[in-house]
């Protein structure tokens, strides 16, 4: 972390230069006289002559997309995923409805129910993507750290409106148990230090 | 009561002599916080977050009264301190678990703990189990439980059921350290909380009231659900249509929570009924039976059609008082324009008994509403199974018995054990059906001034008097001289003798004494218990305000309009002010504004109820209509008001305006017709938009607006007929549902699922011959019909009741008019 010094100093006309930049032609005349300057200098095929050199060079430096993908940022905010607790494999959303609440382009809804346990149980629940803006605040308000973006950035549809469902965001099973489920790193993720700046309730046991 | 001025914060305000101090604040917008203090019920003092300074000293808001020149501070450093401990000591053992739990949102916990600015918690208490509990349509949930026992008081103080009461927590004692250490209120607040948690008064498992479902809505946390709208919706979801209920004449104030069906689904669906509880309580059909809506998808145009064929065909119009007074109006202009008979019976009973009553009174209404009885200190009801009828009437009753120190009368055969669990002094007297005139001379004997009653009245009440002789038995003490034979010591000798001495004593001796009395026979006419006269003395002590509840009954009564004139003859008499309870919903407004007929013609089109072409927005006629909870409009309620409701679910079908206007009629929407409703009935020129529908602060209802009492013409004399010896006897069985069950519109809901059946008491099967499940013919003078026997805890005596909430039964075709018929009940 050293090296932000070089960020901190802000002074700068030590660094900086001013370039040569000639005056712009005024009138219609000079205008003309720039233009046909332009057109007949070749700079035109300078710039073809490179796109020709490089390619025959086959020195290729573009990601093959779609057979190649970039790797995502760990903050990145793509399309949401639904965690599960890591212990006992249940899923993280209680059902609060936050999510639900917050949610500024009201592309959330959710449906709850009394489950045969006397437990919230979320019955259905959907993310209209088509009019999602992918803000984070969603993830932002779950106090369970359960709604979190993901990295599947890829949802181009033909329909505008289009949804994805709770089981389709939710933590496959086997990948929990693979130890395959990742932990979301952006908006409402922990803060670092959490732990010193909760209070402790006493508690008479 | 007299009006006096005091001081809060700086504030001069206006208050009346007696008012607590917490709801002058109110009533002025002055915030004091407050939890366990309900509006209309009595201070209970659980949670003395109500502190404040009255006069330098610190008193509880809620139950300290104002006194002229009072200087009330709402905070100081202590009472902040205080009510920073309450609100830690209510956080103890509270669990987390704001994210499911139903109150979410609109919790009284979470308020004040962010008001009180509570970020740390300085007590603690070894927590003890609390398991959930299933009490039927409640959920008790002890675990969110900050026991401010006001579920226990409203179910006291204003439903009358008190079925809930505080038992005992079974917690560790607080440890010692904190009696000092602890603020004192705080630490005396949390020393009751820890030692209780709610039951039921009963003892039994599962809850059995007459299940209002107020408890729930004034449990400040999520300790109290209704069981249907556990984990259903969000608070904050939910979009809140005011409006008015549509099941009873009360015309209670609700919101209809409305949120999407479903995912999917974005119609609009009714998730909860809601009220402000401070100054209106629901009964259990407002509050849960919402869900009547007729879902309809489409304008069917085919029926539609058919619809307007049928009106041109018909010469009569049959309607039930389940229609809004702007509907009253289409069906009253149609019969201006087409000639159609109107035919209602129970509004037309209604209708006639209010012009006779009017001959008499010289007013178009009586005088008197329900808010007026909550005032009242003394309260007789005649003529009505009150808490089936209209529950808020007896609400009314019994919150002026609880809380004014007041006292009542329950006229009415069928006898109540509600009513009777009032507390004592509440005198059921159970007269035989069709003596209901012997009860209203006997109100007019004993409470009517009798230099202002007719003279011919006077004399007719004044023939059921004499004097009899009778032999009491009095205790007297008489003083008996004995001669007693003592030992003594002599002082002369040192020697003990046997000495003579005379001794007198007192010994309390019975004797007989003739002495004269007044004898009045129309008490024994109405079954009147022997100590009446006696427990009525105590009644009537230091009683001022005198509020009379006739019902129903009366209106069908073989000779309703002599009880007509005897009611208004006590009502203009007596010190009695008079509410009368209209038997349906809108009946009132019927009646008022239909001109209604007696006979079917030929042809009917039924509007709720079967014609020859039915219109039906229960969804089973031959073209459907709209439900109350769909329309816009107004219902006339009990206090005379005009009361607007409110759409909360869509229509996509026809409505009545629309066939009144392929009629020739002509109005865009039904409530254009709001204004033109009729201004010689007492009706006010209103737009239906300028309607308000609110409580204020203080109380005051600002809802539609009241009817005009118009004065009439009264008929020549005041006379009334003398009394009929008729009585029925024997097996009797009356015309009433249970409560929650008003019409097919109730038993509809599914959340009010009631068996239908013959209702008796338990008393009644244990000393007969009938078992609860048995299939009974039941046979009178009009018809008979096959039903099973139901039993039924809340009726006690030996009538059983026909319900009239699903028609399929057709118990009214047992009933010459009258509620009460005297039948034979045969098992099959
Ligand atoms: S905020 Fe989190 S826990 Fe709450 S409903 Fe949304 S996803 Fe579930
Ligand atoms: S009662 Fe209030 S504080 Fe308690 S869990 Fe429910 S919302 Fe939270
Ligand atoms: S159940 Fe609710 S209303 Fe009743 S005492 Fe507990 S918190 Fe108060
Ligand atoms: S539902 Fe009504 S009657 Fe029953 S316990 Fe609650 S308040 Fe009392
Ligand atoms: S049915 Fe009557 S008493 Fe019950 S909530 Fe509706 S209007 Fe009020
Ligand atoms: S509101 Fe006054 S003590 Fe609770």
């Amino acid at each position: 972390m050293s090296n932000i010094e070089q960020f901190k100093n802000r002074n700068v006309s030590e660094e900086y230069f001013l370039v040569d930049i000639e005056d712009y032609p005024t009138d219609g005349w000079g205008k003309f006289k720039r233009v046909v300057k332009r057109t007949f200098q070749g700079e035109l095929f300078v710039g073809l002559w490179v796109v020709l050199r490089e390619m025959i060079k086959f020195d290729i430096h573009t990601v093959q997309y779609p057979k190649e993908k970039m790797p995502i940022g760990p903050r990145y905010r793509a399309v949401h995923e639904m965690k599960r607790l890591w212990e006992s494999g249940t899923e993280r959303c209680i059902g609060c409805g936050l999510c639900e609440k917050i949610c500024i382009s009201d592309c959330i809804r959710m449906e709850t129910k009394i489950d045969e346990n006397s437990r919230k149980e979320v019955s259905e629940y959907s993310i209209n993507l088509g009019r999602c803006i992918f803000c984070g605040y969603c993830a932002e308000v779950c106090p369970e750290l359960a709604i979190t973006h993901g990295g599947r950035y890829e949802n181009a549809s033909e329909q505008r409106a289009h949804f994805v469902m709770y089981e389709d965001m939710l933590t496959p099973i086997d990948m929990l148990k693979a130890g395959q489920q990742q932990e979301f790193e952006g908006f409402g993720a922990i803060t670092p230090h959490e732990d010193e700046r909760v209070k402790k309730t006493p508690l008479a046991y | 009561m007299s009006n006096i001025t005091i001081n809060i914060d700086g504030r001069e305000i206006q208050t009346e002599e007696g008012e607590f101090i917490l709801n002058a604040a109110r009533a002025n917008d002055i915030f004091i916080p407050a939890i366990c203090y309900l509006t209309r019920c009595s201070p209970t003092l659980a949670c003395r977050i109500c502190l404040v300074e009255a006069d330098g000293k610190q008193v509880y808001a809620c139950n300290a009264k104002a006194k002229d020149g009072m200087n009330i501070t709402t905070s100081t450093e202590t009472i902040e301190t205080e009510r920073r401990a309450i609100m830690e000591v209510y956080d103890v053992n509270h669990p987390l678990e704001c994210g499911v739990c139903d109150q979410s949102g609109e919790c009284e916990l979470q308020n004040y703990t962010l008001e009180m600015g509570v970020d740390s918690q300085s007590y603690s208490i070894k927590d003890v189990e609390r398991k959930d509990k299933d009490w039927g349509h409640i959920h008790y949930n002890p675990g969110l439980c900050i026991v401010c026992e006001r579920c226990v008081t409203v179910c006291k103080d204003m439903i009358g059921d008190n079925a809930l009461k505080t038992v005992a927590r079974g917690a560790d004692a607080i440890e010692n350290e904190y009696k000092e250490s602890m603020p004192k209120d705080a630490y005396a607040m949390w020393n009751k909380l820890n030692k209780s948690i709610i039951g039921l008064t009963s003892g039994e498992e599962m809850l059995d009231c007459t299940s209002c479902g107020e408890c729930a809505a004034v449990c400040p946390v999520g300790a109290l659900v209704d069981t249907h709208f556990i984990y259903k919706s969000n608070a904050w979801e939910l979009h809140q249509v005011p409006a008015t209920c549509g099941h009873c004449s009360a015309g209670c104030q609700i919101t209809y929570d409305v949120k999407h069906t479903s995912i999917e689904n974005s119609d609009g669906k009714i998730y909860r009924v809601m009220n402000e509880w401070n100054y209106v309580s629901l009964c259990g059909a407002g509050r849960y039976g919402f869900d009547y809506d007729n879902k309809v998808q489409a304008k069917d145009e085919v029926a539609f059609a058919k619809a307007v064929e049928a009106f041109k065909k018909a010469d009569t119009l049959a309607f039930t008082s389940t229609i809004t007074n702007e509907e009253a109006y289409i069906l009253q202009s149609l019969k201006e324009k087409f000639g159609y008979k109107l035919v209602n019976a129970e509004a037309k009973a209604f209708q006639t008994f209010l012009k006779n009553y009017s001959e008499v009174s010289g007013t178009s209404l009586y005088g008197s509403d329900l808010t007026q009885t909550h005032a009242a200190d003394f309260i007789i009801s005649l003529g009505t199974a009150l808490k089936s009828d209209n529950p808020n009437a007896r609400y009314a009753f019994n919150n002026a018995i609880s809380m004014n120190k007041g006292a009542g009368l329950y006229f009415h055969p069928l006898k109540d054990p509600i009513i009777d669990g009032i507390g004592k002094n509440v005198m059921s007297i159970a007269h035989a059906p069709l003596t209901e005139e012997a009860v209203l001379y006997l109100l007019l004997d004993l409470f009517a001034d009798k230099s202002k009653l007719p003279t011919s009245v006077v004399e007719y009440i004044g023939s059921f008097h004499s004097l009899k002789t009778v032999t009491v038995e009095e205790t007297i003490k008489e003083k008996v001289v004995e001669i007693v034979k003592v030992k003594k010591v002599n002082e002369e000798t040192g020697e003990e003798e046997e000495v003579e001495e005379e001794k007198t004593s007192m010994v309390p001796k019975k004797i007989s004494k003739e002495v004269q009395v007044d004898e009045n026979a129309l008490l024994e006419i109405v079954d009147a218990p022997q100590n009446f006269s006696e427990s009525l003395e105590k009644f009537l002590a230091k009683k001022e305000s005198f509020s009379l509840i006739v019902g129903p009954d009366l209106y069908t009564h073989p000779n309703a309009k002599n009880l007509a004139r005897l009611v208004a003859l006590l009502e203009k008499y007596s010190a009695f002010k008079l509410v009368m309870i209209p038997s349906l919903t809108n009946t009132l407004g019927v009646s008022l504004i239909c001109d209604l007929d007696d006979a079917r013609g030929t042809y009917t089109v039924g509007y709720n109820t079967k014609g020859d072409f039915t219109l039906s927005a229960l969804g089973e006629g031959d073209l459907d209509m709209p439900a109350l909870n769909q329309q816009e409009g107004t219902l006339t309620s009990i206090d005379k008001r005009v009361n607007p409701t409110n759409a909360a679910v869509g229509y996509k079908g026809y409505e009545l305006n629309d066939i009144a206007n392929a009629l020739g009629l002509s109005a865009k929407l039904t409530i254009d017709y709001t204004v033109k409703l009729p201004a010689c009935k007492g009706f006010k020129a209103e737009l239906f938009d300028n309607l308000p529908n609110r409580y204020e602060n203080d109380g005051t209802e600002v809802r539609g607006y009241v009817l005009d009492i118009l004065s009439t013409e009264t008929s020549a004399t005041e006379s009334v007929e003398a009394i009929t010896d008729a009585k029925l006897d024997g097996t009797i069985i009356y015309l009433a549902n249970p409560v929650r069950q008003f019409s097919e519109f109730t038993n509809v809901s599914a959340n009010l699922k009631e068996e239908i059946g013959i209702y008796m008491s338990e008393s009644y099967l244990k000393t007969s011959d009938f078992n609860a499940g048995d299939t009974v013919k039941v046979k009178t003078q009009n018809g008979e019909l096959s039903t099973k026997i139901i039993s039924d805890n809340k009726i006690e005596g030996e009538i059983a009741t026909l319900p009239t909430f699903d028609s399929n039964l057709n118990s009214q075709a047992l009933f010459s008019g009258y509620r009460f018929s005297t039948a034979t009940i045969q098992g099959v």
